[in-house]
């Protein structure tokens, strides 16, 4: 194995700190290929101690005298400190690290070795299959239609093998609509709204150019969408970019819709934060949150801070308008922005948070992010290449999935009794998205993911997280089904900073953790007494 | 029950005010410890609740007995003819008590008396002074004040002149452990080197009734600048060189003119629709707001860790001692005692540091049209600093958020006497006790509204709070400052439905129970055919409710207005919560705010 080559030393005595509120351990160290672990002994009581190498986000050593110190910073927001013993030791153990912790290569990493007890290789990864949605949404409206067109990934490579459009287009059109959207992310069919009968739909821009270049299948299937949804729908185009970052978007073969060419459609611009400037309040924020000598001046008014809160008011606000207008106003919505894979993809996942009932339930959620998310091509493997403590200039990496994550929290928040699953979901799908031992967020799309065999090497994320003992982190013991759409409140008054992330390993473990297992056994007790008498009353008979 | 002379009166006519041929009922008239009850020939009932009794009137003798007329509050008027005198005036008497008692006791609830032996006063080091019993030391301290037992008259009287309105050291609470003590006093009169002998042996006193430690920490809840200012005054604070066995320490706690319009400029950002992210948080910023919560708060923590950790006694003051000092001994006890933490100890705490030491409750509050400089949310930040610790500590407190929004309510309402004047004396100048209601007895009758679903209450007395001042510990109170903004969510809280189904549970249980021993009788009595049948009919009724409760839907949630019979939308609390009952029953949010969003989409 080639990883034997990166690990310098085997082993050595070390201490491990793990914050303020844990004890430390102390043991002999040892780096695989994989893990990084701490053994205590066989003496000592507690269990052996182990970190995904790969969860590592960046890694500061520092040696003085015969001994050293290691900081690892890690991708879930931790912060960890090994003392060493011997200067040589450190300094291969460090490296060691650091060589291993950013290993490119996809086959090599940890899910492909990952074969936990109790599960199956293949199992799960056919619980959210999003081609049951749509061929339901194409069963139930005859104006919908699945298509193999990308049966081969040939016409786009970020979109999955099967895509949902309008029954009206047939597969050639597909073909030429596709080239005249960018990466070949030709609109389909996100959400459909049975009560009002409209859709909400993604894409990515159209390549119109400076020279204004029209499609005239691009046009006759966006008319065939308002055709379908019914007689005289309007329809809206929501570009996640401002109006004149669309515009110069031509200069580079971008461009937008123009109005002549699409009767029906109206063109509304919210700008969200992306990429680079996202990634960049990120870190801010989480640097902000380390530091706990700061004044209770400097805390409120941390641009930062303020920064990422602002682009949680934002993503929300888009959602709701997007939301707005199929759940309210009976329209349909197409979402777009430059590549259409990722503010695209926040505001659509939370435009159904915010309308679809069925997606607030734990199967749901794990649904759409299946479909909105991972097969919709979101680039998870560029995105989560880092987190908040890397020092390497960042390329490609931004936390949008983090973004959505958060607003969902929010949404939570407002909303206690509404969302089936509780904030241990997020925070896992956080920890999962970053670094994981399952291969649910591995690649960048679905094509990789079949060229690596991901399907079939790797154990699904789902199957881990939808195992009994795990229900009860997950779940939210409040839930009362609703039935209703869950309109948020975007003013700032009301949002908050996710503590229970930002500042999970920063304070002292919660109060309000224990508080939570309290409310489990309120909810549990009733669950059992609501049985009961049901069952005493049928004894007699007996 | 003492009150009540005769129980039953025969013969009694009851008069209908409008007959013209004064057409009466003749039956008995029964006084029990709640209604006057009359019946008459035809077995009718006439309930009179004791509350309802406005006036009761004796009227002259006629030939037929003696009149008795009842006005009540409801508008009822009854006209009794009682055959004898003398059980005419046992009535009149009996029901003149007993109309009263009702307030009296209410006002008994809390005895403060009982709040320091609880404490453990007083004992070989405390004692009661009898100093201040017809307020001639200091008008406003309560009578009753606890001093060190050494600490002779004449030292409390010299004391006493040497400090700010009189207002000399005394005891706010003994910790009974430690055997150490919180006092509360005002500024010295100490200038730029002014001395009292006195003072300094009272002092003395305070720190040599604490057996385990000689030192004593003197805080001085204001910022240095301050307390200089007033040395120029004539006032000041303590010189550590003439006091034996002290510490002096400043804390840095604003004044109240500060403290005002930081609210006001909290109010003026929070109010703003459609603010951007760093407005609001900048606006947050410069109002201070949280970081005069936080000083508070860390004038606490210092207090009890004194108290814990070296086992000193403190003695507090700010200017006059009765904001800032009522703020620093109450939330230091708070932390100390867990038995404040309990809604009657909260009750009782209110009670002893801030109504019976003399806050100037009329004044802060604005109560009268008084002069605009002397109004400050001191109280409220109060309030605000045990929100704080609610929030880190949730297992920790009996009672929850809504009890504080309903004391934050009535200290402005003004329907009840406890906050009325400034001090003990003004209060019994005006005669409260005896023209007003207690709040608290109100309260505790809503108590299950009150009550935090996760209190565990198996902690030991003394389990100290050990709260965290990190400043993002500190959160914006969105609850007191948003509470009427419905748009704003959330909307529902956790804990009322936690309480709800806490209560379902109890009625479950309840309902079980009723069930069991349905079956049992039935067992006992009938024949198994019959009884199969029978079941049937009789489970029928329950399953309804049984199945109605279990998806918690039904208006079973929150018993909302139904003992009270206050005038609709006099009391805003009580609307706010049946507010909540509607949001059980259906969650959506029928009035988000439509006007996002819409205008853009439609232009």
């Amino acid at each position: 194995m080639e990883f034997s080559e990166l690990i310098r030393t085997g082993r050595a005595q070390a201490k491990l700190l793990r914050g303020p509120e844990a004890p430390p351990l102390r043991g002999t160290l040892c780096v695989t290929g994989h893990h990084l672990l701490l053994s205590p002994g066989p003496q000592a009581t507690s269990d052996l101690w182990l970190l995904l190498l790969r969860r590592v986000d960046s890694i500061q050593k520092r040696v003085s005298g015969d001994s050293g110190t290691i900081t690892l910073r890690c991708k879930d927001l931790r912060v960890l400190q090994l003392d060493i013993e011997g200067v040589e030791a450190t300094l291969d153990i460090a490296r060691s690290i650091e060589a291993l912790s950013s290993l490119e290569s996809v086959i090599t990493s940890f899910p492909f070795f990952y074969r936990p007890k109790g599960l199956r290789l293949g199992d799960a990864w056919h619980f959210h299959p999003p081609e049951r949605y749509y061929k339901r949404v194409a069963r139930e409206t005859n104006a919908w239609r699945l298509s193999e067109v990308n049966g081969d990934f040939s016409l786009c490579p970020s979109y999955p093998r099967a895509v949902i459009v309008p029954r009206a287009v047939d597969d050639d059109a597909l073909a030429r609509c596709a080239r005249f959207r960018q990466g070949g992310r030709f609109p389909v069919l996100s959400y459909h709204h049975a009560p009002s009968g409209t859709v909400l739909l993604r894409s990515s821009q159209p390549l119109t150019g400076p020279q204004k270049r029209r499609c005239a299948e691009d046009e006759e299937l966006l008319r065939a969408v308002l055709a379908g949804a019914r007689p005289g729908a309007r329809g809206f185009v929501l570009d996640t970019r401002s109006a004149q970052a669309a515009k110069q978007a031509r200069v580079t073969g971008g461009g937008t819709e123009a109005k002549a060419a699409y009767p029906g459609w109206k063109r509304l611009h919210r700008p969200l934060e992306r990429g680079w400037p996202l990634q960049e309040s990120f870190v801010r924020l989480v640097e902000a949150c380390g530091d706990l000598e700061q004044s209770m001046d400097r805390w409120l008014s941390q641009p930062e801070a303020c920064h990422w809160l602002a682009h949680v008011k934002e993503a929300l606000s888009t959602a709701y308008l997007a939301a707005q207008g199929v759940g309210r106003e009976g329209a349909c919505v197409l979402v777009h922005g430059a590549e259409g894979t990722d503010s695209t993809l926040l505001v659509t996942s939370l435009a159904q948070l915010i309308l679809d009932p069925s997606s607030r339930t734990i199967a749901g959620f794990q649904e759409l992010v299946e479909r909105e998310w991972i097969q919709a091509g979101h680039p998870f493997q560029l995105r989560c290449a880092h987190s908040a403590f890397s020092h390497a200039r960042p390329k490609h990496e931004a936390p949008t999935f983090l973004l959505f994550l958060d607003c969902v929290w929010q949404l939570g928040r407002q909303f206690p009794q509404s969302l089936e699953f509780g904030e241990g979901l997020l925070l896992a799908l956080f920890e999962h998205a970053y670094a994981s031992p399952f291969g649910t967020f591995l690649c960048s799309s679905e094509k990789e993911r079949c060229l690596c065999e991901v399907r079939t090497r790797t154990h699904s994320l789902w199957s881990g997280l939808n195992q009994p003992k795990e229900q009860r982190k997950l779940r939210n013991p409040l839930y009362v089904p609703n039935p209703l759409a869950i309109w948020p409140s975007v003013e700032l008054q009301t949002l908050r900073l996710w503590q229970g992330l930002f500042l999970r390993w920063i304070r002292p473990p919660e109060p309000s953790e224990v508080a939570w297992e309290k409310v489990w056994q309120i909810v549990t007790d009733k669950k059992t007494e609501g049985c009961e008498p049901t069952v005493s009353a049928s004894e007699p008979q007996l | 029950m003492e009150h009540i002379r005769t129980t039953k009166v025969e013969q009694v006519k009851l008069l209908d005010r409008f007959s013209t041929s004064n057409k009466s009922l003749t039956g008995t008239l029964y006084l029990t410890a709640t209604h006057l009850l009359f019946i008459d020939s035809h077995q009718k009932e006439t309930w009179i609740l004791h509350h309802h009794i406005a006036l009761v009137e004796k009227l002259a003798l006629t030939t037929s007995g003696c009149p008795l007329v009842i006005q009540c509050k409801n508008f009822r008027i009854v006209h009794f003819i009682v055959p004898r005198e003398r059980d005419c005036h046992d009535i009149y008497n009996s029901l003149l008590q007993l109309s009263k008692q009702e307030r009296l006791q209410g006002w008994q609830l809390i005895d403060l008396a009982e709040e320091y032996k609880r404490m453990g006063v007083p004992n070989s080091n405390w004692q009661l002074s009898d100093a201040n019993r017809e307020y001639k030391i200091c008008e406003t301290y309560p009578r009753e004040l606890y001093v060190p037992r050494i600490a002779s008259k004449p030292i409390i009287v010299g004391s006493s002149k040497f400090r700010s309105k009189g207002r000399f050291p005394v005891l706010s609470y003994y910790h009974q452990n430690k055997e150490a003590a919180i006092c509360r006093c005002s500024q010295p009169l100490s200038g730029f080197s002014a001395r009292c002998l006195e003072d300094e042996h009272l002092l003395q006193a305070i720190s040599k009734a604490n057996p385990v430690n000689r030192y004593m920490y003197v805080m001085d809840t204001r910022p240095k600048l301050n307390a200089m200012a007033n040395r120029a005054a004539g006032k000041g604070y303590e010189n550590e060189d003439n006091y034996s066995n002290i510490r002096f320490q400043f804390v840095g706690i604003e004044n109240i003119h500060v403290m005002r319009s930081s609210l006001q400029k909290l109010l003026e950002v929070n109010g703003t629709k459609g603010l951007s992210v760093s407005d609001f948080y900048s606006g947050l910023e410069s109002s201070g707001w949280l970081r005069h919560i936080k000083a508070v708060m860390d004038a606490a923590i210092f207090l009890a860790k004194a108290i814990m950790v070296e086992n000193a006694s403190v003695l507090v003051h700010c200017s006059d001692g009765w904001d800032r000092t009522s703020q620093v001994c109450s939330l230091g006890s708070l932390l100390l005692d867990s038995y404040y933490r309990t809604i009657k100890g909260f009750m009782v705490l209110i009670e002893k540091d801030w109504i019976s030491f003399g806050h100037k409750f009329s004044e802060r509050c604005g109560h009268l049209d008084g002069d605009p400089k002397e109004v400050s949310p001191v109280f409220t930040q109060f309030l605000e600093c045990v929100w704080h610790l609610t929030e880190q500590f949730p297992q920790d407190f009996e009672f929850n958020e809504a009890f504080l929004l309903q004391i934050h309510e009535h200290i402005h309402s003004c329907q009840f006497g406890n906050f009325l004047g400034n001090c003990q004396k003004e209060r019994e100048e005006l005669k409260l006790k005896e023209k007003t209601y207690s709040l608290w007895p109100f309260l505790l009758d809503d108590q299950k509204k009150y009550l935090n679903p996760l209190y565990s209450s198996k902690s030991p007395k003394f389990a100290v709070l050990e709260p965290n001042t990190v400043s993002f510990s500190f959160k914006f109170w969105r609850n007191m400052y948003h509470q009427f903004d419905r748009t704003l969510h959330p909307r529902q809280s956790v804990f009322n439905i936690i309480m709800n189904m806490n209560e379902q549970n109890k009625q479950l249980e309840k309902d079980i129970k009723d069930l069991e021993s349905k079956i049992k009788q039935r067992k006992n009595k009938q024949t198994d055919e019959i009884l199969t049948k029978e079941l049937l009919h009789s489970v029928h009724p329950e399953s309804p409710t049984l199945k109605t409760s279990l998806c918690f839907k039904e208006q079973t949630l929150l018993p909302v207005n139904h003992a009270l019979r206050t005038i609709e939308g006099s009391n805003p609390a009580d609307n706010r919560y049946s507010e909540y009952a509607e949001e059980f029953s259906k969650s959506e949010p029928g009035v988000v705010s439509l006007e996002y969003g819409v205008a853009r989409m439609t232009c």
